[in-house]
């Protein structure tokens, strides 16, 4: 396992390495600094302003003005996307002439690419056209990344503001990350994944006549692009339905290793950026080694109960352990040339930030092995998590921890030298719960009625309810990867998909979870950081706690590990647990 | 302050702009560098025998018959076009059933030629479903379990199947990172090209 180490140690000295100068480069984006890119894309930053009509100098936003363009802008791109997915037949690029998929599945997946999650009941390669996929999805990859980082700029305005109450302008935000942020990194790691056998085209699917004489037919299209921002912005849906598992979308080692640092550049080293925009990088740095603790942690207990192998292996007669020339461990559902530790540091970092990607079968893995997503989409998504989404939703949990600090040594809370009072704490509170209290209310419902089990794959048992309760804290925290035997859409493989249908149950539950765990989080964080930005600040004295040392991060992955499990376990308990402790097959 | 009337035009400008800057000219630009730059990566990675394309080096597929060496188990009948997870889980009955039957054939095809076999021997990666069902690649422990099946059956001494092993595998990315394979549709053409069969 050593080697396996070895490899794992040195990805994350990598992101570590990346974390300062990615994270000042960002700092200046969010800004509104010149940039080395300055030069070449300021007269397009200009003009973006001018075509939108917005002039970000004197339109400075208050909360409720920056959600209210926020949520304009999300509306309108839901309905674009739906119109783009409901019109597939017409669309040019559609070499293997796909109908769009039922309207339910449609609801499901625009839902799914709107709010950054990716979650998906169909598959790419089998029913969406290469329009449908650059036009509709790929968009989405980017500006829903682009939303999430925007929200916590503002939050981190309001966190850092000296007086006023604006929070910056979203169209502003929204440009600079979407300009100098997103698209650049996107298109070097496309063009990085195409020179190494990611495929990048815009053909019809290829007819082989293999060497044995059989015929094996190969989906093309524009995946490369696709794929970068994928996992730059930690979207996570595959342009084929395996996913990053398929050899197109990730053909080695080298990029498997790539794609996992394009996941984790900006949600590591926006913890700088953060340090830097309030001025204290200790800040900064104290959210990181909170996240950085879970993260690793998360990836070890993975290795070692993947390579530990599974019941039904060993009941069957086989041996696990390694040998000369391979390296054991469970590899059912696993891709040799990323064998167990790859897959392993793979399924931590796409669960703990929020991308969903998966370069293994979720629901091959291991009771304990299994365990890890779920405990990382347990955690609400504050492990490094989604782009933005990651670090708004770790600064409630920070201010939690410096409230529930305050009360336990009889001092008036404060984060950064502003008061926590009873306003912001409801909202944190709510922000907090809002995603746990889904996932809960919807997988009961799905587990509970008729009308939820029919998407289960392995039945009654406690793999079938892994199956719904991951499919629900998936959509909820906006992760997108699943235990892939949960189906909402049923395709008998037709030409042109026809007599496809979707399991409406699934699709609607699911899309409407997807909406509210994204959008009401949002709303409380934005009204966060507005409560936060008109208050005064007040010097820091010797009763002050401090927020940015060990005790504190202490703190903070007590109060993570506390609500998450509080919330969660229980049902996990009766998932994968069960499966990890227990040798019995049914 | 601006109004809810402005707030929608300017949306909609934004959504119609960044799609066509996101949608069309960044994938499209994209294609044409790729295709200009590495177009054999960006078209499938095809590989040629005997003068005709016969598969992609990155997917896998299906080998049967003693004389080639053979890929890992697939879920998905080696489909290019239409992919899924085999979705056998941890605790499960079928996943015994068909580990259980995947090892007896595995021994029953090359324990003929390689009397020694025993279950300890054969590596997981042999009688388990890849990821992808078109994974190209198996572990070197099963490539050199094979090796002499195919050196019997192609009248081939086995340490020159083993070269042929050798030069068919994969290393680690940079040396480091995943696990090393051997690239099955590589080495059964390199099979093919040192000793056709009939």
């Amino acid at each position: 396992m050593l080697e396996g180490y070895v490899q794992i140690a040195i990805f994350f000295a990598v992101v570590l390495a990346v974390v300062k100068p990615l994270g000042i480069y960002m700092a200046k984006v969010f800004r509104g600094e010149r940039l080395f890119l300055t030069p070449v894309l300021g007269p397009i930053e200009r003009g973006a302003y001018k075509v939108l009509r917005v002039r970000p100098a004197e339109e400075g936003q208050d909360w409720k003005q920056y959600a209210k363009s926020l949520v304009v802008f999300s509306l309108l791109f839901w309905i674009l996307l739906y119109l783009t997915l409901r019109t597939q037949g017409l669309d040019p690029w559609n070499p293997q002439g796909f109908h769009s998929a039922p309207w339910d599945v449609s609801f499901n997946t625009t839902s799914s690419f709107i709010t950054n999650t990716n979650w998906q009941y169909y598959g790419g390669e089998v029913t969406l056209s290469y329009f449908a996929q650059m036009f509709g999805l790929a968009v989405q990859n980017f500006v829903s990344a682009a939303v999430g980082i925007a929200v916590l700029v503002a939050l981190i305005r309001g966190i850092a503001a000296r007086s006023g109450s604006s929070l910056g302008n979203f169209w502003q935000d929204l440009v600079r990350i979407l300009l100098y942020l997103l698209l650049p990194i996107s298109i070097i790691g496309a063009l990085v994944l195409a020179s190494q056998g990611v495929i990048q085209n815009l053909s019809d699917y290829s007819v082989i006549h293999t060497l044995t004489g059989g015929t094996q037919v190969l989906g093309q299209g524009p995946v490369a692009s696709q794929e970068a921002i994928k996992m730059l912005g930690t979207n996570g849906g595959g342009f084929f339905n395996v996913n990053s598992a398929y050899p197109f979308e990730n053909p080695s080692g080298f990029t498997n290793v790539v794609e996992m640092f394009l996941i984790l550049c900006i949600p590591a080293s926006l913890t700088y950026t953060y340090g830097r925009m309030v001025g204290s990088q200790r800040q900064g740095w104290a959210i990181f080694s909170a996240m950085a603790v879970l993260l690793i942690a998360g990836t070890v207990v993975a290795y070692v109960a993947e390579q530990h192998g599974t019941p039904a292996q060993h009941l069957a007669g086989l041996h696990t352990h390694a040998m000369d020339g391979s390296a054991g461990g469970n590899m059912e559902g696993k891709e040799q040339r990323f064998g167990i530790a790859s897959s392993a540091v793979f399924t931590a970092v796409t669960t703990a930030t929020s991308t969903g990607a998966v370069n293994n079968a979720f629901e091959s893995l291991t009771g304990i092995g299994g365990a890890v997503p779920f405990a990382n989409l347990g955690f609400s998504e504050v492990i490094f998590g989604g782009v933005g989404s990651g670090l708004y939703s770790m600064l409630l949990y920070a201010i939690l921890a410096v409230f529930i600090g305050g009360l336990m040594v009889g001092r008036t809370p404060e984060y950064l030298g502003k008061k926590i009072g009873a306003r912001e704490i409801k909202l944190v509170a709510l922000g907090v719960l809002v995603t746990p209290l889904t996932v809960l209310l919807s997988s009961g419902l799905a587990s509970a009625t008729r009308a939820g089990t029919r998407s289960l794959y392995a039945g009654f048992n406690p793999q079938g309810f892994s199956e719904t309760l991951y499919a629900y804290l998936s959509q909820a925290n906006n992760n997108g990867s699943a235990w892939a035997g949960y189906t909402g859409f049923l395709q008998p493989h037709g030409p042109g998909n026809v007599g496809a249908y979707g399991i409406s149950f699934a699709d609607l539950l699911g899309g409407l979870v997807l909406i509210g765990a994204r959008f009401l989080p949002i709303l409380f964080v934005l009204a966060v950081a507005g409560a936060m930005a008109g208050k005064n600040v007040s010097p820091a004295g010797l009763g002050t706690m401090r927020t940015d040392n060990p005790t504190f991060v202490f703190l903070l992955l007590g109060i993570i590990i506390l609500v998450g499990a509080l919330t969660f376990f229980p049902a996990i308990l009766l998932g994968p647990v069960v499966q990890g402790l227990s040798a019995r097959l049914f | 302050m601006r109004g809810l009337g402005k707030e929608l035009r300017t949306g909609l400008i934004a959504v119609v702009a960044m799609t066509i800057v996101l949608g069309l000219a960044y994938p499209l630009v994209v294609t044409g560098i790729s295709q200009v730059l590495f177009s054999g990566a960006a078209n499938g990675s095809k590989v040629s025998f005997d003068g005709r394309v016969v598969g992609s080096r990155l997917i896998g597929q299906e080998f049967k018959g003693k004389a080639y060496f053979h890929s890992r188990p697939s879920a998905t009948e080696y489909s290019g076009d239409a992919t899924f997870f085999a979705n056998v889980g941890p605790n499960s009955v079928e996943g015994r059933e068909e580990v259980r039957e995947n090892l007896a054939a595995f021994i029953r095809e090359n324990k003929p030629w390689d009397k020694s076999l025993t279950k300890e021997d054969v590596p997981v990666d042999a009688v388990t479903n890849s990821a992808s069902g078109v994974d190209p690649q198996i572990s070197e422990a099963d490539a050199r379990i094979q090796a002499h099946r195919i050196a019997a059956v192609r009248g081939l001494p086995l340490d020159e199947v083993e070269a042929l092993i050798d030069g068919a595998v994969e290393g680690r990315g940079l040396g480091v990172f995943g696990e090393p394979g051997v690239n099955v549709l590589e080495l059964n053409i390199a099979l093919e090209e040192k000793a056709p069969l009939g």
